[in-house]
């Protein structure tokens, strides 16, 4: 885990499929979309849209509402924590359906680890009410807009964020038959 | 209040009155908390509770015998599924994976493989023979799965033979599984490039058997619960979600297609070769708890149909991409001590191939590399759309794995469809969700 997760640079147009009619159409419905989308990547026939945290909200609004996106089904939210990301360490991917042309894109919104505020999409797509409370907790996101941000799956009272890489894993060393196995946090890396 | 029970004890909380019950004792519960102060109760249901599949807690404010207000706690069954995988490598992370949804560990495992595969840029290599046996291993698995929710749901209402039924069905699919996978759950059959192996000699013969008598019973389901008088008044009109609702708190699968949305995506987004099979997506329109017994049902129809056509499809070749960097050395055999490496391989590395030797090494220790990169697989399991969200850093363990739980998003959808029933229908309207908390909690 020493590697950095190398994030490719920003992919040039023509991205080909529906990527350039939903960037058109984006384009369209947001004319702030320059200054709101960091990066637009196409990799493995996906297309990421890196967006400022500031335009969230408004950006996602437009994704659901114009005629001509459509993304009326939020998938999936969860996080990321890249803590060699200096300055933009937690992550929150957004993964949109939109039934409506068959298409999906993703979203990704970076916060640095001083200050974990993500805006809240609660009111945009319900769906993301538990997602958003799992993101917090296992994360430490702080979901700013969410009607009820507390722990999911960890007791209330937990200290920590679990699935930060600075959480270790947990374990202990087993012994079969002489040998001892070390924790999985504990074996040998392979770079 | 006159319980002599040590357990069932009453104390006074800052939110009011706390009784603890313990079977029995409802009617002098009921009749204290009327008479001493309170309009509304709040009632405490689970986690163990025989209906709440798993351990689920539901949280309800009453007004009499109507719900007023549903909070669900979730969480109680936990494991850390996503966190451990980051420190396997990515064949490892299929047995964590499959341990998640134990209703449909194929699901979950091909999705995590066709994402792994997606990142390594070789979906188009998979062999055939062995997207059709995935195909027909997850159709199986559909008809397994919506059996549990049958027999289970029936319980719940009252229809106990429903349970002997369904499981007898079941238990036959478990033996197939068995036979082909060598477990009846937690497969970890599916692997990235493939499946681990080839299906065993009599397998075909053993799920054709099947495929022949299950609409028979299918119809023997019908015959038994679908005009009966009480099944279905406690499911028609109750648990009611529109297509509206449905989208907007991100519910999917047959929850969805019984509010009458076809939304599929084996069609609307085909993996795995399903543009190649014929099959209709089953859909209702009331939107109620009858409605997703009927899609449910329907939809076992063609699996059926689908493991049928897979079973026409399935011709010889390999099971296991060609590249010996990522396909895991398993040429299995049953040997006297139970399944392993055969002994012909065994021979072929140690004896005569160096190079073999150390592919076989590498594998086993480090894994293979995956570029860097993330990628989304979403694939349609028996409770809706299942997607592993796979993020590598180009080492030989997943930097982030989060698997998308159907159970999990569709769970959120109890107060709306339990606020304003009865306390009866809850049980109903839960079981229609279909939850599994293992998928739920991960």
């Amino acid at each position: 885990m020493s590697d950095e997760p190398e994030l490719p640079p920003s992919s040039a147009r023509p991205y080909g499929g529906y990527f350039d009619d939903v960037s058109d159409a984006l384009a369209a419905a947001y004319p702030n979309v320059s200054q709101a989308v960091e990066r637009s990547i196409v990799d493995r026939g996906e297309l990421t849209l890196h967006v400022r945290r500031e335009n969230l909200r408004d950006l996602a609004q437009q994704l659901r509402d114009d005629q001509d996106l459509r993304f009326e089904l939020l998938s999936s939210l969860s996080g990321v924590h890249y803590p060699m990301d200096v300055g933009r360490e937690l992550h929150v991917v957004y993964e949109l359906t939109s039934m409506t042309h068959n298409r999906r894109i993703r979203l990704e919104v970076a916060a640095p680890d001083a200050d974990p505020h993500v805006p809240s999409v609660v009111a945009i797509w319900p769906t993301a009410d538990f997602q958003e409370r799992e993101t917090w907790d296992m994360f430490g996101v702080v979901f700013d807009g969410h009607p009820a941000l507390t722990r999911i799956m960890m007791p209330d009272d937990w200290p920590g964020h679990p699935q930060r890489k600075d959480y270790p894993l947990g374990g202990i060393p087993v012994e079969y038959k002489g040998a001892t196995i070390p924790p999985p946090d504990e074996r040998r890396q392979y770079a | 209040m006159t319980t002599t029970d040590p357990y069932a004890g009453v104390r006074d909380t800052t939110e009011g009155r706390v009784y603890t019950v313990t079977g029995g004792d409802w009617d002098d519960v009921a009749a204290d908390a009327v008479t001493e102060h309170a309009e509304r109760l709040v009632v405490n249901m689970g986690p163990q509770h025989p209906s709440t599949h798993g351990v689920l807690r539901l949280i309800l404010e009453l007004d009499g015998e109507t719900v007023t207000q549903a909070r669900l706690a979730i969480g109680y069954l936990h494991t850390g599924i996503e966190k451990n995988c980051e420190y396997r490598n990515y064949t490892q992370g299929v047995t964590f994976v499959t341990r998640a949804d134990y209703l449909s560990p194929l699901f979950t495992e091909s999705a995590y493989s066709m994402a792994v595969e997606k990142l390594l840029g070789i979906t188009d290599e998979v062999p055939v023979r062995a997207q059709v046996i995935r195909v027909m291993m997850m159709e199986l698995n559909r008809i397994s799965s919506h059996l549990v929710w049958l027999g289970t749901g029936g319980l719940e209402i009252g229809a106990l033979s429903a349970m002997l039924y369904a499981f007898r069905e079941r238990e036959q699919i478990l033996d197939i599984f068995e036979m082909i996978t060598g477990l009846r759950m937690n497969h970890a059959y599916v692997r990235p490039g493939g499946v681990i192996q080839d299906l065993p000699p009599g397998a075909v013969e053993k799920i054709r058997e099947f495929v022949q008598i299950m609409p028979k019973r299918i119809d023997q389901y019908h015959d038994l619960l679908t005009g009966q008088p009480i099944w279905i008044k406690r499911l028609e009109g109750v648990g009611f979600l529109d297509v509206n609702a449905c989208v907007a708190l991100g519910v999917t699968g047959p929850l969805l297609r019984a509010a009458g949305l076809p939304w599929d995506l084996r069609k609307s987004q085909p993996y795995s070769g399903y543009e190649g099979y014929e099959f209709d997506v089953p859909t209702q329109t009331t939107g109620d708890n009858f409605a997703r017994y009927l899609v449910r049902m329907d939809e076992m129809r063609e699996s059926v149909n689908i493991v049928e056509q897979c079973l026409d499809k399935l011709r010889p070749g390999p099971v296991m991409v060609d590249d010996k960097k990522i396909a895991w050395p398993a040429q299995l055999a049953l040997g006297a001590d139970g399944m392993g490496n055969s002994l012909d391989h065994i021979r072929h590395i140690m004896a005569t191939s160096m190079e073999s030797l150390i592919h076989h090494f590498k594998l086993v220790t480090e894994g293979f590399h995956v570029p860097p990169g993330q990628v989304y697989q979403p694939i349609e399991s028996p409770r809706g759309q299942l997607g592993v969200h796979l993020v590598s850093d180009g080492g030989t363990k997943p930097y982030r794995v989060h698997l998308r739980e159907p159970s999990f998003v569709n769970l959120q959808a109890v107060p709306a469809v339990c606020e304003g029933s009865l306390i009866a229908d809850v049980i109903a309207s839960v079981a229609s969700l279909d939850p599994v908390m293992g998928g739920c909690d991960r």
